[in-house]
């Protein structure tokens, strides 16, 4: 990618130097920083270990996917794109497609709460695209969806899938970080564009620039 | 080296939401405490951590660990304007109990209570669930952080008219979504990394 992008969540939220997120961000400076050190240990990481870039870049392109945020997953999926091979990236977008579903669900421990349990898809990847993507990767994106849309399902017979799959207990963690992470980042990008959204269409509305406009000359401001 | 996952087949998971103090054990093996370096000492960020299974087993990627330490810090405690702690926590518990996080929601919802003296109102969001009606305030926060976890994400116009109809500015918003938004984070590690233990009898 040619374009320097300083912070990814302003990127994909659309915040603009001096703008007014702009500024309400900087009012946290520490996790914004930090969100953005999160990004680039996950995914320009100075130690990589031995979870590839492609499987990184796919595994988010799928949980941005799963999330129905499509400029979010442009963005990882451009990356893919140029890194795996030309087919990767649509049948990620196949299993995007194949995994939909409405989260969060799943089970409690049983007891008192059990009659919050919720039934819902447990995502298994498509057969075909199991070969193409071998079995470590699309038992990572099996992980994934589990963690995305029912995380309360988890077990160490899920863990023990990524064992056997060739992930090691370290490249667990890390792929359990990046899809949680993303879940952060997606939600803040999701919730400061409602912001900016819902603030643009105040500010469209005749009644509210009147209030407003007549509050400034009365000086209350 | 042949890995595997740990079990604890003699725990009793807790069955219900608490404010009560759980413990937590791994599913896999944590990082050795005596092997620890330089680097993850920084990812462990307080050195107290170290005792803790739960962060010497995400030690084992310090560098996220050290960022998604830094990033949690900020958003819960740089208090110095915008939303009050309680209602930092609130959102937090908010989003584990909407995630079925019961460790999580435990810790914070015990923060929730601490900041806020309302012990019984939070007790309710635990024990009724996040349809609970408390008042609009905390309903407004507690909806918003709800519809900001669903999958796909449910936040939007409604939620933020709520919240400025209930007081909130947008450094306030901000604060709800972050809130929010990094238990989504939490939430997820703690529910598949590990299981909590029950309170330990007093």
């Amino acid at each position: 990618m040619s374009i320097i992008i300083s912070d990814v969540i302003d990127h994909l939220a659309g915040i603009r130097p001096g703008s007014s997120l702009d500024r309400l961000r900087d009012q946290r400076p520490q996790a914004r920083e930090n969100a953005q050190k999160s990004y680039r240990a996950l995914f320009e990481p100075e130690f990589p270990g031995e979870v590839t870039a492609i499987e990184r870049y796919a595994v988010a392109t799928f949980v941005a996917g799963l999330h129905h945020q499509p400029h979010v997953t442009d963005f990882y999926a451009a990356y893919l794109q140029e890194i795996g091979h030309p087919r990767l990236t649509d049948v990620i977008r196949a299993e995007i497609a194949r995994g939909s579903a409405e989260g969060p669900y799943g089970r409690y421990p049983q007891g008192p709460l059990t009659v919050e349990d919720k039934e819902g898809l447990v995502y298994q990847v498509a057969a075909d695209n199991r070969k193409s993507l071998g079995s470590r990767l699309a038992t990572g994106l099996e992980h994934a969806h589990l963690l995305v849309f029912h995380p309360r399902d988890a077990s160490p017979a899920a863990l023990q899938k990524l064992l056997d799959a060739g992930w090691s207990t370290t490249d667990i963690v890390t792929l359990s970080q990046l899809v949680s992470f993303l879940s952060f980042q997606i939600r803040v990008v999701a919730g400061l564009r409602a912001l900016a959204g819902a603030s643009a269409r105040e500010s469209a509305d005749p009644d509210f620039t009147q209030i407003f406009t007549g509050v400034l000359a009365s000086g209350a401001v | 080296m042949t890995e595997t996952t740990l079990s604890h087949p003699d725990n009793r998971e807790s069955t219900t939401f608490t404010q009560e103090e759980l413990g937590w054990l791994p599913w896999l093996e944590p990082f050795p405490a005596d092997q620890l370096t330089e680097r993850h000492w920084a990812g462990l960020v307080d050195a107290s951590r170290a005792k803790s299974p739960y962060f010497l087993l995400l030690a084992r990627d310090p560098d996220v660990l050290q960022a998604r330490t830094k990033t949690d810090k900020d958003i819960f405690y740089n208090t110095s304007n915008g939303l009050p702690r309680a209602e930092r926590e609130l959102a937090a518990t908010a989003t584990s109990r909407h995630n079925g996080c019961i460790f999580c929601a435990s810790v914070h919802s015990r923060f929730a209570t601490q900041y806020s003296k309302r012990g019984a109102d939070v007790q309710r969001l635990l024990d009724e669930g996040v349809d609970a009606h408390i008042d609009s305030r905390w309903n407004a926060i507690i909806e918003a952080s709800v519809a900001l976890t669903g999958t796909p994400i449910a936040f939007g116009d409604e939620q933020i008219k709520a919240l400025r109809k209930a007081g909130l500015d947008d450094l306030e918003i901000v604060d709800v979504i972050n809130g929010a938004a990094f238990f989504n984070w939490a939430n997820r590690l703690m529910l598949s990394l590990g299981e909590p233990t029950p309170p330990a009898k007093a």
